[in-house]
């Protein structure tokens, strides 16, 4: 082999291994982007049925309800326009209450249930995850002037 | 009183910041001995009053002074003397003071320790440090300032967040900034040389020690972090990829390779124009981190209050800063070009690899870490990335690290004969394999590629090593502390892989309703739930469960996990109950009540956990060791001191 053919064929391993590994990249960063909806967009029908997304709301007061002494706890987050009951089978972080803002990860079932994974809130008293504090300002702006039936 | 005089302290130190900035820039630049010579003497004011600033804060809130109103936000008379100091960084305002005061310290130890230096150079180095100790206490005082009173006074504090009433989380910021800010002194020689205009051995020589010690306390902080996160969030991970986690780990990993390519360029005169970069980049990152945690844009545990003003002020710092220096970079990197080559085969081609793959395990966490950002200012749909990705943007760049690792200790500098080592190399990754399985199988039960992989990598990590130390010492050949610094380091990074893949591949977690007089079987330890009783803290009360852990006939451990209530916040708490072991943590926390006499109840098997912390503390003794070299405590400058030729040359560059 002629140096040249050599030197030629060393950059073509290494496009070809670097195109895999970005393709890769590509496809990992996919799989993991997860969507965050609000719950007037889950009633909408905009979340996706077949796969993982997150929701957030604040925890409707009242609605935490669970059999005794089971993990099953199921609990309704609202936007102060849609609901969406939760379903979770687990442990709850120290900070959820009612009241409350979190933010849930898992998927819908067929009933219209999520079935959360995982539910997270935050660590301080004062604290909304920003997500679940922007939709909640957006609707309060919308709701008071707006005169939508 | 006293807060009045902490402000005005702090107004003073700024002051003087800028004095230090203005004398030594200028100094340098048309070359005036005398006013070079205000820099040291500001430097020392500077500190002086910015640890006068930050006693005074100390002293409100030991004295419990809620006049104050970060005071009356952060703390509380119930709250133990210890935790009152740790309030202190508790909170945003109190924590960039911390920033402020680490600073000045490691400006003061730059102006102490590095008067061997040529004194243009010196003075540029003090005045960079000042122009960034001045930036942010105008920040500081513009938008943050913790001295401001509250009218009327409040009768108690809101007391000290729950979670951050542990002896772990008072001593990591203290540490993780004293790591993030003490990369600022690698980015000031940076800028400095860049200003000069000349970058040779010596530079990479002085910058070296400074760095490493940086990234010490880098790990340590990074590690206490993570070690906390286990134990006091209650949820027995190690790791979260959190966006604030990754705020700190980036900038590690620019560190880690900074130090690498520091070697190249003190050893060879190589890499001038990407160490200069690297060091530029590992500050970027820090304030970036800064900038993350402090403006709100980030969902994180960490994150700290919301206020438009400050994140903009962030972000304008940020931008003239980063901007900055890498507009006077691109001016005058060019100009620092290497003129020596080196072959396929030698240490620079390995540590040109390390530095690749560490930047780009550094690039893709700060892409996955900044895009659900960037969406969210596009007004796309909001997005966050799964810690799977993080894994794996990892995990890819860092295996081809681990396996290059090995050999590169071995390689020498510009020609390697790489023949010598070849086979003893190779039967050692043979007997790593081996070992790797006969562990795998027979004590863990089950092996999977990945687990064997890493097992295999992290004792051959082990091995290799300690090869060359213990080569040496056979041959009565003395060992230097850079070598043995560099094996030290090298050995917990083994640790650290093999105590990832041990608990990433065997742990056991099981959530589940228990009764007192349960027993549940996890990991072939058995729990019994003995029973509830009621605790009295000093500012909470707690349920504490007892959990008597056996395994077939023998006593383990007797587990008292916790669950308080926080008097004043009204916040649960979990505390874990933990048994410590070489080889696996036991761990139990306790959820909530169930009804019906049942808690729910997380049970956890972790293998081999240790090695994580122990492998990152091994890891920063390494740096220790390697610093303590002797070429490093005597300085010599390239050009002859013109003026104060009488110093000592002595000055310790630790």
């Amino acid at each position: 082999m002629t140096p040249r053919r050599k030197r030629l064929l060393i950059v073509a391993a290494v496009l070809a291994g670097v195109s895999v590994a970005a393709a890769l990249a590509v496809q990992a960063f996919r799989d993991n982007m997860m969507l965050f909806f609000d719950p007037s967009q889950v009633i909408a029908g905009e979340a996706p049925r077949d796969r993982v997304f997150r929701v957030g709301g604040m925890v409707t007061q009242g609605s935490v309800t669970r059999a005794p002494g089971s993990l099953e706890v199921r609990f309704v987050v609202t936007d102060f326009r849609h609901s969406v009951p939760i379903s979770y089978s687990g442990l709850l972080p120290d900070l959820f209450r009612e009241g409350q803002g979190i933010v849930a990860r898992g998927r819908l079932n067929e009933s219209g249930v999520f079935v959360a994974e995982e539910v997270l809130a935050k660590h301080d008293e004062n604290y909304m995850p920003p997500e679940v504090a922007e939709s909640l300002k957006r609707d309060a702006k919308a709701a008071p002037g707006s005169g939508a039936p | 009183m006293i807060p009045e005089l902490g402000h005005f302290a702090l107004i003073l130190a700024l002051c003087l910041a800028l004095v230090q900035a203005g004398f030594g820039l200028a100094g340098a630049f048309w070359r005036r001995e005398d006013w070079m010579a205000v820099t040291r003497p500001a430097v020392a004011g500077h500190f002086v009053f910015v640890a006068l600033a930050f006693g005074c804060l100390v002293a409100s809130f030991v004295a419990n002074d809620f006049s104050l109103h970060y005071v009356a936000m952060n703390s509380n008379s119930a709250l133990p003397t210890f935790y009152r100091v740790a309030a202190v960084w508790g909170a945003h305002e109190g924590s960039l003071l911390l920033w402020i005061v680490v600073l000045a310290a490691w400006t003061l130890a730059v102006a102490i320790f590095s008067r061997g230096l040529p004194t243009p150079f010196g003075a540029r180095v003090l005045a960079v440090l000042g122009l960034i100790s001045a930036g942010f206490m105008t920040f500081t005082l513009a938008t943050s300032n913790p001295f401001l009173r509250l009218m009327p006074a409040a009768a108690d504090g809101n007391d000290l967040n729950p979670l951050l009433q542990d002896f772990a989380l008072a001593i990591h910021p203290p540490i993780l900034y004293t790591g993030y800010v003490g990369l600022a002194v690698a980015f000031s020689f940076a800028i400095a040389a860049m200003l000069e205009g000349r970058l040779d051995q010596h530079w990479a020589r002085w910058t070296r020690p400074w760095t490493t010690v940086a990234w010490m306390f880098l790990t340590i902080g990074i590690a206490l972090g993570s070690w906390w996160a286990y134990y006091e969030l209650g949820w027995g991970g190690w790791w979260f990829w959190d966006p604030v986690e990754n705020a700190s780990f980036m900038p590690w990993l620019i560190a880690t390779a900074l130090i690498h390519s520091l070697a190249v360029t003190e050893k060879r005169g190589l890499f001038k124009s990407w160490t200069l970069l690297l060091a530029i980049l590992g500050f970027s990152l820090s304030l970036l981190g800064t900038f993350l945690v402090r403006s709100g844009v980030l969902t994180s545990v960490h994150a700290f209050a919301t206020d438009p003003a400050r994140g903009l002020f962030v972000l304008i710092f940020l931008f003239l800063s980063i901007g900055g220096a890498l507009a006077l970079y691109a001016w005058r990197a060019p100009k620092l070009g290497s003129s020596s080559g080196f072959e396929m085969w030698s240490r620079e081609s390995f540590l040109l690899f390390n530095n690749i793959l560490l930047v780009v395990a550094a690039g893709l966490i700060l892409f996955g870490t900044l895009y659900p950002i960037f969406v969210e200012w596009l007004q796309l749909p909001k997005v966050s990335i799964g810690a799977p990705w993080f894994t794996w943007a990892f995990l890819a760049p860092m295996l081809p690290l681990i396996a290059l690792l090995g050999f590169g200790m071995h390689a020498a500098w510009k020609h390697a004969r790489m023949a010598q080592h070849k086979k003893p190399l190779l039967i050692g990754l043979g007997l790593a394999l081996l070992a790797a399985i006969v562990i795998a199988v027979a004590v863990f039960g089950s092996a999977a590629v990945l687990t064997i992989v890493g097992l295999t990598a992290g004792l051959w990590l082990l091995y290799s090593s300690l090869r060359d130390p213990i080569a040496r010492m056979r041959r009565g050949h003395s060992l230097s502390p850079s070598v043995l610094g560099m094996a030290i380091a090298h050995f917990g990074v083994g640790l650290f892989v093999i105590g990832v893949t041990g608990v990433e591949s065997y742990k056991i977690q099981k959530d589940m309703p228990m009764r007192p007089g349960d027993v549940a079987e996890v990991g072939g330890y058995q729990f019994a739930f003995r029973g509830l009783r009621n605790v009295n803290g000093p500012n909470y009360v707690a349920v504490e469960g007892e959990f008597r852990v056996t395994r077939g006939d023998r006593e383990i451990a007797t587990l008292h996990p916790q669950k308080r209530m926080y008097r004043v916040q009204q916040g649960a708490m979990t505390e874990a109950g933990i048994s410590v072991g070489w080889t696996r943590d036991l761990f139990v926390a306790l959820g909530e009540d169930l009804g019906a006499g049942a808690w729910s109840v997380r049970v956890q098997y972790k293998p081999l956990i240790r090695y994580i912390w122990l492998g990152a503390l091994i890891m920063a003794l390494g740096g220790i060791v390697a610093t303590t070299d002797r070429r490093y405590r005597t300085v010599k400058a390239s050009e002859p001191v013109s003026q104060g030729a009488g110093a000592p040359a002595g000055g310790v560059a630790t």
